[in-house]
This record gives C-alpha cells, sequence and structure tokens, in this order.
C-alpha cells in the first residue's frame, strides 16, 4: 500500500487504565494494505517542545470500516498531549509505515509476546495469522495488574498468560520466567516479540540459543518514519539499517544481539 | 500563470523550491507523497567517495521548534550513487544537485571528477558544512584560507554549476561566502545547521552519541535569515536560502531576504507533502499580490 499522508478522524478515545489509551480512527481511504507490525506517524503539535511526528504501532484494523485502533501509552510530552484528543477531532498521520512481521505458516506453532505497549501488534498478529487457537500463545508483560490492558476482544484467537513484576496478575516476574516461555519454548516453531529493549534481548538470545524463528520489533527514536532522515539506525551484522524503513520487525539474527 | 522560474548561475529552475539534503534521501523515498517533477531541484543525500557508516545511535533529540541530528553523513559511496542510484533518477523531470563531502581535499577532487561525467548532474552542493564528522566537512568551511583551498581545487575539475553550501559556525559567513565566490563558486547556499548539544538531566549523559550534534528546525530561522541577507548583500552570485523553511510564508521571507531559491529540509520529515505546499503558496503570494515573475521578490527587503 503507498505510503500516505492523511487526515483522519477521531471516532474514540477511551481510557483503559492508568497510563494506556485505545485511539480509533476513521480513515478517508480503504486501510486494506496494513499488516502487524506496521505502524503511523502521528503529527501532534499544539507546542513548541513537540516538533515532530510520534511514531505508533497499530492494534487492530477494521478493513470494511475503514478504521485502525492505536493503544497509546503515555511515555513522554508527545504520547501524552495525544492522549487528550478528543472525538470528533482530525488527527493528521502518515500510513502505513514500516515493514510487518512474517505472517505464520499453516503449520506453525507460535508464541506471541508483548510487554508494555508492545503488546499491540502481537494482539494484532494473533488476530489475522489465521492459526487454530490451540497453536497461538500469547504471553503478556507489565509491572502490574492495573498496567496490563483488557484483551477480552481478542481472547478467541489464543491461549493467553501473564505475568508481573509484583505478582497482582499472572506469574510473578518478567515474561522470560514464565514456564511457557522458560520451560516450553521448543514447543514453538516461530517467536514474535514487541516490548522493552532488554526484554526482546533476552527474549532474542534464547531464541538465537536454541534456534528458532525470532522476530523482534524495534523501537528507535526517529525524525521522519520513512526513511530519509537516517536517526533510528540500528547497527545490524549488515551495519546501519533503519527501522522506520528495514525494519521495525527484524530477524533476531539479523541483529548483533 | 505567474512565472516561477528562477536560474542559478546557467541553470534554469522550473521553481525556486529544492529539497534539501540529508531530508529527501534520493527523492525517490518520497515519490509515494509528491510528484517529484513538481520540484525545481533534489538536493540528494550527502554523498562521500566510499561508503559511510555514519555515527552510532542515538542520531537525534528533538528541540524547542527544532531538532538535532548527528547522522554522519551514513551513505553508500560515490560507486554505488553511479551504479544504482543514478540510472533510477536520472530522468526525473527535475535538477538532481549532488551534495559532495571529503575528508580531504584530494576527497573533494576525486568524487567531484566521477560527478562531472553524469549528464543529468547538472550542479554539484560542495558541502564544506558538515557538522557531524570528524575530519573535514565542516572543518573546511569555517576558515577563508581552507574554504578557498577547497573549492579551487574543485572548481578545477568541475565544468558545471558549482554551489557551496556554507557553515553558520562562524564568525562571519559573509566573509566566508566571498572566499567561495572569489575562487569560482557559482553559487552560495546556507545554513547548514547550527552545532548544538542536548542533556538528559535524569542520567546526567549527551542525549547524542556524539555529544554535539546539528541543529535544525524554526528554532534556526532568524539566524538563517540574517545570514542569508548578510550574504546577499556581500556577493553578486545567487544566494540558496534555508534554514527552518516550514511553510510558503517563511520560503518568501528568505527569497525577500536575498535569495534566489530555497531548500526545504526538516519540514518533510513532519509533511513530507511540503515542497509542493510550498510551490503552491508561493504562486498564491504572487497572484495576491500581482507578482508576474518571481525574481522581482529576489532581495526585495525594503529597509
Amino acid at each position: 500500500m503507498k505510503k500516505t499522508v492523511i487526515d483522519f478522524l477521531l471516532l474514540e478515545n477511551k481510557q483503559l487504565n492508568k497510563d494506556n489509551f485505545l485511539l480509533i480512527l476513521q480513515s478517508p481511504l480503504p486501510v486494506s494494505g496494513i499488516f502487524p507490525g506496521q505502524f503511523i506517524n502521528i503529527e501532534i503539535k499544539e507546542s513548541t517542545e513537540i516538533f515532530l511526528r510520534r511514531p505508533f504501532s497499530i492494534l487492530d484494523v477494521d478493513y470494511e470500516k475503514q478504521t485502525i485502533s492505536l493503544l497509546v501509552k503515555i511515555l513522554g510530552r508527545g504520547s501524552k498531549k495525544l492522549t487528550e484528543a478528543r472525538s470528533g477531532q482530525k488527527i493528521n498521520g502518515i500510513f502505513p509505515l514500516g515493514k510487518s512481521f512474517t505472517l505464520p505458516e499453516k503449520t506453525d506453532n507460535v508464541i506471541l509476546i508483548g510487554g508494555g505497549s508492545g503488546v499491540a501488534p502481537m494482539l494484532f498478529l494473533a488476530k489475522i495469522a489465521g492459526l487454530e487457537p490451540t497453536n497461538v500463545t500469547i504471553l503478556i508483560g507489565a509491572r502490574s495488574a492495573s498496567d496490563h490492558v483488557d484483551i477480552s476482544a481478542y481472547k478467541s484467537f489464543g491461549q493467553f498468560y501473564f505475568t508481573t513484576e509484583d505478582g497482582s496478575l499472572g506469574e510473578k516476574g518478567y515474561v522470560t520466567n514464565h514456564p511457557v516461555f522458560a520451560e516450553n519454548l521448543n514447543h514453538y516453531t516461530k517467536i514474535y516479540t514487541c516490548g522493552p529493549d532488554l526484554m526482546m534481548k533476552a527474549i532474542g538470545r534464547k531464541a538465537i540459543e536454541e534456534n528458532i524463528f525470532c522476530e523482534v520489533s524495534l523501537e528507535n527514536m526517529m525524525a521522519c518514519g520513512f526513511g530519509v532522515c537516517l536517526c533510528c539506525v540500528e547497527d545490524t551484522k549488515a551495519g546501519h539499517k533503519c527501522v522506520c524503513t528495514d525494519g521495525p520487525v527484524f530477524n533476531v539474527n539479523d541483529l548483533k544481539w | 500563470m505567474v512565472n516561477l522560474g528562477i536560474k542559478i548561475h546557467e541553470l534554469d529552475f522550473k521553481n525556486p523550491v529544492l529539497t534539501a539534503s540529508g531530508t529527501c534521501g534520493f527523492g525517490e523515498e518520497i515519490a509515494d507523497f509528491i510528484d517529484l517533477s513538481l520540484l525545481g531541484g533534489i538536493v540528494v543525500k550527502g554523498t562521500t567517495l566510499k561508503h559511510r557508516e555514519g555515527n552510532a545511535y542515538p542520531r537525534m533529540a528533538e528541540t524547542p521548534s527544532g531538532m538535532l541530528n548527528a547522522v554522519g553523513l551514513q551513505n553508500k559511496g560515490v560507486d554505488n550513487f553511479i551504479t544504482n542510484i543514478y540510472p533510477r533518477i536520472k530522468d526525473l523531470d527535475t535538477h538532481i544537485v549532488v551534495n559532495v563531502n571529503g575528508s580531504t581535499i584530494e576527497d573533494y577532487v576525486a568524487l567531484t571528477e566521477r560527478l562531472n561525467e553524469l549528464d543529468k548532474v547538472p550542479a554539484i552542493e560542495l558541502n564544506i558544512s558538515c557538522p557531524n564528522v570528524k575530519e573535514g566537512g565542516m572543518a573546511f568551511g569555517i576558515s577563508c584560507p581552507s574554504a578557498e583551498a577547497v573549492v579551487k581545487a574543485v572548481r578545477k575539475v568541475y565544468s558545471k554549476t558549482l554551489i557551496v553550501k556554507l557553515s553558520p559556525n562562524v564568525t562571519s559567513i559573509a566573509e566566508i561566502a566571498k572566499a567561495v565566490e572569489g575562487q569560482g563558486a557559482d553559487s552560495v547556499s546556507l545554513i547548514n545547521t547550527l552545532l548544538g548539544m542536548a542533556v538528559n538531566a535524569e542520567t546526567r549523559k549527551p542525549v547524542l552519541s556524539t555529544i554535539t550534534g546539528g541543529l535544525s528546525g524554526p528554532a534556526i530561522k532568524p539566524i538563517a535569515l540574517r545570514m542569508v541577507w548578510q550574504v546577499y548583500n556581500a556577493v553578486k552570485i545567487p544566494v540558496i536560502g534555508m534554514g527552518g523553511i516550514m511553510n510558503a510564508s517563511d520560503a518568501i521571507e528568505f527569497m525577500i531576504a536575498g535569495a534566489s531559491a530555497i531548500q526545504v529540509g526538516t519540514a518533510l520529515f513532519i509533511d513530507p507533502t511540503i515542497p509542493v505546499k510550498i510551490i503552491d503558496g508561493i504562486s498564491e503570494y504572487m497572484e495576491r499580490h500581482k507578482i508576474q515573475s518571481v525574481n522581482e521578490i529576489i532581495g526585495s527587503l525594503q529597509c
């Protein structure tokens, strides 16, 4: 799908918990060519402190209604401002950007691991992977139960497991401590992950060790989002690669992890 | 219909709006967003003789009304440009200008000789002002003797339009402009980024891997405008203005201050369709002010 700069209409802005918001954007154009892992770069403006767009990965797409859902977590001044937007407001976005995750084969048994707002592309991937729910394991980590977002709309796409650092939901600890990851990794043919760098590195290294296909979605700071500023580079085995256009999804074997 | 055509040395441009080096790749990267043939010209990503990996991440810091970058001329070298990129972009109906960089005068000369052979590259922009490389770059552009030396050497081997991109990190940019004019530069473009810095108070660490970087965006526009005006008054060759241009009004202000053409840079990161909006905005301004040729605007500042 061709990259476009477009004014979306904000249909809904719903607070999910303390720091997470669900934004539903109506697109004037068809959104059929959007896949999990791709992102949208949103103009925030309204302050001289917020000069650049902010990238958000796509949580969901309704191809018929032409809507895009975003999970927006307050991380700084840009994301905070966006969560203050009201329905009916225009939101300018550049989309679709970046490369998506490699969709699994019918025979694959996959584990999707999301941390923090990295849960968004994992849920989208679970939904459109087209696998039997018994072959999809979704492991989600957060600091505390109150940081977890409601996944009930995605429940039918796989088996969900949770971890929290304080033990208030699911297993206590990190996703890498959870038995579905720590004790059972060879059960899976593909690992997909999105979340904090340290989490993805721990998962990626384990995948390399066990020789399992693993894709990670990186989140380096970027200015443009479409491959011209060369600011968001990751130092890969093939040299500096732009996270915005060569990624954000990378096979872990291509990284210097 | 208003006439948007301008001339830089012997080269006719269909309009005065070019995209700045390092902000639009080789043009192809923004082809989804705009019809590239509408542009006055495309100044492609800074090119060096050999492949450069550029600086380590992080290379960017957002700042009030602008940003710092420390990319460090990441590019695949001139051979890759000539073999892989040039054939794809040479027939675009707009002028392709190559931004030329080097660590030594010999590098600049060797690179320029290669580019001189390319029929569809009618001009180069000699970058003696990159603040993000350890050797060469800005070092050439901050003193008159070194600026003169590199321009003199390149002029000998380059027969087409030679634009020299100047650094604002100097005491008198007008003196540097006069120095490069004296060595045969056909035009000067200004300003490159201003040397700046960002600090993370929580970690007490610099935000950029290189500690310092180049500031761009509307934060630098008043400085850029002042420098364009000073240089316009100091030299006879045409001036190409840039620095924080975000819309048509900004572009027109630069032309009033003396710019024959302008480059849009950082604004492209936020809106890759902006060059076309600026071209349309200049036309609209001219109609409103009953100006027939855009040349009437150049240097029309009424003090």
